[in-house]
């Protein structure tokens, strides 16, 4: 009875109801894997950088002066509730529901990606009303090489979003699209990941240290 | 059919526990720092370790991560970048911080 489903890949598996996209999947997301590690690294450099800026503040605005954690907040939430709305996309993808329900979460997905990005560039512009730009210092160059780094992947996240829900209505549910879809969640849920480094280290990280 | 519906069910409530799990953590995270300030090592450590705790909620809840024989080679490119995460970071946090101290560069 117990009989554990197979899992041949990171993220969901489609299982033998989508068998033939199942197979295919299989290598490719591996791979994808690989170059999301790799992405990982990137972003840990970042992270080794800013750890080593946070004093060099040149005299310029530091954390205190510049870090709005009630809008931090607000995006950890709608960032991760984007994260289970994806999660639900999968879900009606692997159960067979219909593709309009795929595309409606893709859609609500789509629409928390975008609250997300435009409160970051609010933020962004606020420091940058208080004299926080990154040729101020140091401590502001890691801050904007590595936040809107993130924000970028985010972005590149949402055009993919509207890519499939494309993709997905004109081409359907071809085994092809439904590798990509699968490969798009996990970058989704990859994304969600780097955000608690960046409140852990970067935002509280900074506000303790800095 | 009915089997189908039981299996759906029950990945959902995954995706759920996990969604609540982190929901719980980020809440906590963000508690803490209003109730005592950021200003302690103490704060912060617990701050860190409520990150890394919502880490290993989504890896196993959204990303299934696990120990399951399956996912081993997942699990272990993780751990390989984490190896490599950490001797970056260590390392430049250890040649940096040296750095700045024979240079005097906490002084400013």
């Amino acid at each position: 009875m117990k009989r554990a489903p197979t899992h041949s890949y990171p993220g969901i598996n489609l299982g033998h109801r989508h068998a033939s996209a199942d197979k295919a999947a299989e290598v490719v997301t591996f791979g994808f894997w690989v170059f999301l590690m790799s992405d990982l690294v990137y972003f840990g450099l970042m992270f080794a950088i800013y750890i080593t800026m946070i004093d060099a503040q040149a005299g310029g605005p530091g954390p205190h002066d510049l870090f709005d954690l009630k809008s931090v907040f607000a995006q950890t939430l709608i960032l991760l509730t984007s994260s289970l709305t994806v999660g639900l996309a999968m879900l009606a993808l692997k159960y067979n529901q219909p593709r309009a329900r795929i595309v409606l979460w893709f859609g609500v997905t789509l629409l928390l990606g975008l609250s997300f990005l435009a409160l970051e560039i609010r933020d962004f512009m606020a420091m940058a009303e208080k004299g926080g730009i990154p040729q101020r210092s140091g401590f502001l160059s890691a801050f904007f090489g590595l936040v809107p780094l993130h924000g970028l992947h985010v972005a590149a996240g949402c055009l993919w979003l509207i890519v499939m829900g494309i993709q997905l209505r004109v081409m359907g549910m071809t085994d092809l699209v439904i590798s990509r879809v699968v490969r798009l969640a996990l970058f989704w849920h990859f994304l969600d990941l780097i955000w608690i480094g960046i409140i852990t280290i970067v935002y509280f990280g900074g506000l303790t240290y800095g | 059919m009915d089997n189908r519906t039981e299996m759906h069910r029950r990945e959902r409530r995954r995706y759920v526990i996990g969604y609540g799990g982190s929901l719980l953590l980020t809440l906590l995270m963000f508690g803490v720092t209003y109730q005592y300030g950021i200003e302690t090592v103490g704060v912060y450590l617990t701050i860190g370790l409520l990150g890394l705790a919502q880490l290993i909620v989504q890896l196993v809840y959204f990303l299934h991560i696990d120990r399951r024989r399956s996912s081993r080679e997942d699990l272990d490119l993780i751990l390989f970048s984490t190896l490599v995460l950490l001797i970056i970071i260590l390392g430049t946090i250890w040649i940096l911080g040296n750095l700045s101290i024979r240079m005097h560069m906490h002084m400013m």
